[in-house]
């Protein structure tokens, strides 16, 4: 096999994270690595690759002047908005809770008035 | 997880406004570098980090403290980024090359800046700069943020095979676009049998 058919088992295996490597290559792979000087420099300079990647993630990039205050009173909206909304939930549950209250105490009230105006029609019919 | 930023994720948690924004203030910048490795574009790095402050606000309750607080941020923000980028895709009226121009681009234009670019490290961000952004993700993703293949998937909406796919050919990419520069071989000793 040629070299070019080992490109990404190489891309791959340079991935060594605190000293154990994640993605080892195969057998048909270590092989050929073995026996080949180019794919040997090849992986050395995948791993020096990788390391300077790792190196770039400390760098910071300054956002423009504002953006903290952006974040924030975006969060601030969605923090008002929440405690409007259950504001307004809470005031709903209150409404229904009375609406129910008050069905059942006039559902209650019928039922009463409909059994005395029952039991005074057997009084005058006895 | 630092314990200050740790106590203050539990007491953003019980709905401690204040505790949220010192969040904000102590991991916006480091979000802001995500979003722009990731985008390419300060604009949408911008609009990338306000929202992903905005779901991790909404959604910190959810946060079960399995990871650090910095690494869902990140989640959240790759998540973002990634559809940022969908949607810029999607409006083509835009038109925005699917190889983004990142800042340090720009030395290709000017060769006194390109004189200047001297370190590894330059050649590494301008190349990285360089990626096609679905492939910049996933580099920027695992090799500078250490993300998992499955949560990079996860975020970018994509098979964990094609984020590793993804992933390889990008070093591919970086491994050529440096080979005339630093990257010479044989000048290390570094045991390459370790394989």
């Amino acid at each position: 096999m040629r070299c070019e058919d080992f490109a990404d088992a190489l891309a791959a295996s340079a991935d060594v994270r605190d000293g154990s490597q994640s993605a080892s290559l195969d057998r048909a792979a270590r092989l050929h690595v073995e026996q080949c000087l180019r794919c040997q420099a090849e992986l050395v300079q995948y791993r020096r690759l990788l390391r300077a990647l790792r190196t770039l993630r400390s760098e910071v990039l300054e956002p423009a002047p504002g953006l903290l205050s952006d974040i924030l009173a975006t969060v601030e909206q969605a923090g008002e908005r929440h405690a409007v909304r259950s504001l307004l939930s809470g005031r709903r549950a209150a409404y229904l809770g009375g609406l129910a209250a008050a069905t059942a105490a006039g559902a209650a009230g019928a039922i009463v008035l409909a059994s005395r105006t029952r039991r005074g029609r057997l009084r005058l019919a006895g | 997880m630092p314990a200050d930023l740790a106590a203050l994720v539990l007491r953003a948690k019980e709905g401690d406004q204040p505790a949220f924004e010192e969040l904000v203030r102590s991991t916006y910048v480091d979000s802001y570098t995500l979003a722009l490795r990731l985008t390419g574009n300060e604009d949408d790095a911008r609009d990338v980090v306000q929202e992903s402050y905005l779901r991790a606000y909404k959604g910190l309750k959810r946060f079960r403290g399995d990871a650090q607080f910095t690494t869902w941020l990140y989640r959240i923000t790759a998540n973002c980024a990634a559809n940022q980028l969908d949607k810029r895709t999607r409006h083509r009226h835009d038109e925005l090359p699917d190889d983004l121009v990142l800042l340090d681009d720009q030395v290709d234009h000017d060769p006194a800046a390109a004189a200047d670019v001297s370190d590894l490290r330059d050649q590494l961000r301008i190349a990285v700069a360089r990626l096609p952004p679905r492939l910049r993700a996933v580099v920027v993703l695992r090799d500078l943020y250490d993300l998992p293949h499955e949560a990079i998937a996860a975020e970018l909406g994509i098979s964990e095979t094609a984020a590793k796919v993804r992933l390889h050919r990008a070093r591919r990419k970086l491994r050529e676009d440096l080979r005339p520069a630093r990257f010479e071989p044989g000048e290390t000793g570094e045991d390459v049998r370790a394989v």
